[in-house]
């Protein structure tokens, strides 16, 4: 029966071929528009770090006065001070913590004489590697004595390793940083989380790679360079900046593998808040000490930016006035053909018949026009990646993406079909059969 | 015979449904196109502010390095080589210019010790050679002397006098005299003796364009290097510039990214304002289209199910333009109803989106604007399916449909 209703409705698409392209229009159009900016947000709000992520969490305290006042959208406490960041590692109260912050280098290439460049990477602690599960392609990362041994050592990412000593082997090799000579002790595989999720919110996070790693306590003696957000609220007369207890700029992760030890962690948050409040430090309650999960950090951080979401709404309310222009389409259509129906009615066809039958239509333009908003969306991705933002480049349909495609189409057309369908099937036969 | 309007409003009740809905279309097409189109003069808006130097006479060399290979020696080397450029007549050694990176944020204060750091500006250290190199304008006040530049490297050189963006010293001391007042920060007080006419800060953003301040004197936070020529020399100056500094100082690293003529760091500043005034572009065109391609669709089908009523009105007496006005009166009152409605919702939505997302207030004047657009629309999408109306055959009237 239902293969009867599908050759109907092609038949009848067939017959009023202009309305159904102007439909079929209508719906690729939406539909194309709201998967370009649904498939943007579905890559820039994935897992970084799928299979791990929901064991990490970032820890919070606010150290700022009371008087700070935080109106502007960035707040200081974001971002990790010294001390702080110190206390919480050396604590050990976690499976595994690291602080880190992104850094800068120039780096003098040995291999050919060519002339210096920069390069971003990241300034951080033993327990990184380990911690993000970094896969490496040859010899491994520190440990937390070369930490405190101040260890003038490298992690390379496999392209600087290659373009630094081409083929041959790093590991044990040699490299000078602005002004100091490094011992490479291993080259990490490749290794792209997106966003990058570990970084603060003024790097770079999408389409971004770490080409170094070097230990934090390295950084902070040669005092290098920092890349991200480096907030000051106290008079640093010294202008001791890195070590400051009044300067935030270093970002701080935990592994924590059960819910207990996640309650715990957080307890020893509060404590340590009130412990520095007790010593005059922190001034504001220790209960503000939080533990966000990696996915609430990342909301935290408003990774996906405003006009992304905003294009998204657009999108989604164009689809919303293509639905209603489908609707006021196919009513008109099917109220049209209220004397076919009637005849049909009359020969003994159910109401619940005509509805299927009418439903087939609808059906039949969402998936014609799913395939055109497919094509389109494709198109609309295209034109994203030819964008300067920095999530532009990873702007492409996965296969759930490209499911959720026809899913939303043949559901906007059911959907824009469901009234004209139901007023159409409930057409008394006998008033239409006398116009005939 | 004048249409009247009730007769064409009685006929349209007999198709409420189909009414109500394209009038929901329009309605709601009227709310996204006044959004979309405030949004987009807001970007265009952004896009053309003024940045206060003379742009088209600039280029901007960003060095990088290390302090051992950008001492102060080094630096004035550069700037003499720079100088010797054909074409240059000025250079100046700063912290950064507009459209590249910031480079010094702090929070200024008008009360020593005010607890708020809500009024962040963005400070501009250079030599005393910016002012004349970046062409900036003197609103009020007088420029620095010579004898003024501090030559400290702290974060914020303790300079006591200072120049500031006119808008700025507003919005510091709104409604008072600005020159002569005294501005607190990083533990010194400086004292404004010029106003400049709006000098924007090296990343303006919607609402934040022109909060700084000028200070002259030697700083290390960033090594911006500006230089002044003719606006035909610019690409030519650029070039020697870069192979001056490869010369001079082969260690030291230019970052390409924030080095061009101001010209192209303002492209490249705002590529990403550009794309999204595409995107609203784009919105705006298919939400026309489809709205167009809805009136089309349905008055066709009205033409087509009234052709006998049609024929019989042109059989007793109707003239072409009749028919013709009638189906444009159907669509005016159509459109006009779902602007009514499209008014009330653009303010919703624009209240939604402010919420979110730091929009504006929808100022009234968008309102008409997206008005006159859906009529003009209207009429023009009704016309074909109007025209062809118009020419049905009085005969029709005798045959059966």
């Amino acid at each position: 029966m239902l293969s009867y209703y599908w050759s109907l409705a092609l038949h009848s698409m067939w017959r009023s071929k202009v309305l159904t392209v102007l439909m079929v229009v209508a719906i690729g159009l939406g539909i194309g528009a709201s998967m370009t900016m649904l498939t943007v947000l579905h890559v820039m709000s994935g897992d970084p770090l799928p299979g791990r992520s929901h064991v990490l969490f970032y820890p919070h305290v606010d150290p700022l006065p009371l008087k700070f006042s935080t109106a502007a959208d960035y707040d200081p406490a974001d971002n990790m001070t010294w001390p702080d960041a110190m206390a919480l590692l050396k604590a050990r109260r976690a499976t595994r913590q690291a602080a880190m912050a992104g850094g800068e280098v120039l780096v003098r290439a040995p291999l050919h004489g060519n002339s210096p460049f920069l390069i971003d990477g990241r300034y951080t602690t033993a327990d990184f590697f380990a911690m993000f599960g970094v896969p490496f392609a040859a010899g491994e990362g520190w440990s937390a004595d070369d930490d405190a041994a101040r260890a003038r050592l490298v992690v390379l990412s496999t392209s600087l390793a290659r373009k630094l000593f081409g083929d041959a082997g790093a590991v044990g090799r040699s490299v000078r940083l602005d002004d100091t000579d490094y011992r490479v002790v291993g080259v990490i595989a490749d290794w792209q989380p997106e966003p990058l999720f570990y970084s603060d919110s003024v790097s770079r996070t999408f389409g971004a790679t770490d080409q170094f790693f070097m230990p934090l306590s390295v950084a902070v003696d040669l005092k290098l360079a920092g890349t991200g957000n480096f907030s000051g609220w106290g008079h640093d007369e010294d202008n001791t900046k890195m070590v400051s207890p009044t300067t935030s700029w270093l970002q701080f992760w935990v592994q924590l593998d059960s819910p207990d030890a996640v309650a715990a962690y957080r307890q020893f948050l509060v404590d340590y808040s009130a412990q520095q409040k007790a010593l005059g430090r922190f001034e504001r309650e220790p209960s503000q000490a939080r533990l966000d999960t990696l996915a609430q950090r990342l909301d935290h951080q408003h990774l996906v930016p405003g006009d992304v979401r905003l294009q998204l709404w657009l999108a989604l309310s164009f689809l919303v006035v293509c639905v209603l222009n489908i609707v006021a389409l196919l009513l008109a259509k099917f109220l049209r053909r209220s004397g076919e129906l009637s005849v049909r009615r009359a020969l003994g066809a159910r109401r619940r018949d005509i509805f299927l039958q009418l439903g087939m239509e609808a059906l039949a333009i969402g998936v014609i026009g799913g395939v055109l908003g497919l094509l389109l969306a494709q198109v609309g991705l295209w034109s994203v990646r030819q964008r300067p933002d920095d999530y532009a480049q990873l702007a492409s349909m996965d296969v759930s993406m490209l499911a959720m495609t026809f899913a939303l189409s043949i559901a906007a057309c059911l959907l824009a079909g469901f009234i004209p369908a139901w007023r159409a099937s409930r057409v008394p036969p006998a008033l239409q059969m006398k116009q005939l | 015979m004048r249409m009247d309007i009730r007769h064409v409003a009685a006929a349209l009740r007999r198709h409420r449904m189909a009414t109500l809905l394209i009038g929901l279309q329009i309605a709601l097409a009227c709310a996204v196109l006044c959004n979309a189109l405030f949004l987009l003069s807001n970007r265009l808006q952004l896009m053309s502010m003024a940045s206060g130097v003379d742009e088209s006479h600039l280029v901007a060399l960003s060095l990088q390095g290390t302090g051992n290979d950008l001492g102060r020696d080094t630096l004035l080397r550069i700037k003499q080589g720079l100088r010797g450029i054909a074409g240059v007549e000025s250079v100046s050694m700063t912290n950064a210019v507009p459209f590249t990176q910031q480079a010094g944020e702090i929070g200024f204060r008008s009360v020593l010790d005010d607890p708020q750091y809500n009024q962040q500006g963005h400070f501009y250290v250079a030599d005393n050679d910016f002012i004349r190199t970046v062409g900036v304008h003197l609103a009020d006040g007088r420029w620095l002397g010579d004898d003024e530049a501090a030559n400290s490297t702290s974060f914020l050189p303790s300079s006591p006098s200072i120049l500031m963006s006119r808008s700025y010293a507003q919005h510091i001391w709104p409604g008072q005299p600005s020159l002569g007042q005294v501005l607190f920060a990083d533990g010194a007080q400086r004292r404004v003796v010029g106003l400049i006419e709006d000098l924007a800060r090296p990343n303006p953003e919607p609402l934040i364009l022109h909060n700084t301040v000028l200070i002259t004197g030697s700083n290390v936070l960033g090594q911006v290097f500006v230089l002044r020529t003719g606006p035909l020399s610019r690409d030519r100056v650029l070039r020697q510039a870069l192979d001056a500094v490869a010369r001079i100082a082969p260690d030291v690293v230019v970052d390409l990214d924030y080095s061009g003529t101001l010209s192209e760091l303002r492209d490249r500043y705002f590529a990403s304002n550009r794309a999204m005034a595409a995107m609203l572009c784009g919105i705006i065109a298919a939400m026309l289209l489809v709205t167009a391609l809805g009136i089309v669709g349905l008055a066709s089908f009205w033409v087509q199910q009234r052709r006998r009523q049609i024929g019989i009105r042109r059989a007793i007496g109707a003239r072409r333009s009749d028919i013709l006005s009638y189906f444009q009166t159907e669509n005016f009152l159509i459109v006009s109803g779902g602007i009514a409605l499209g008014m009330v919702m653009a303010f919703a939505l624009n209240i939604v989106l402010m919420k979110l997302y730091e929009v504006p207030r929808l100022p009234l004047a968008y309102l008409p604007w997206g008005a006159v657009t859906l009529w003009i629309l209207g009429q023009l999408a009704v016309l074909g399916p109007a025209i062809r109306a118009a020419r049905v055959p009085p005969v029709v009237a005798t045959r059966s449909v």
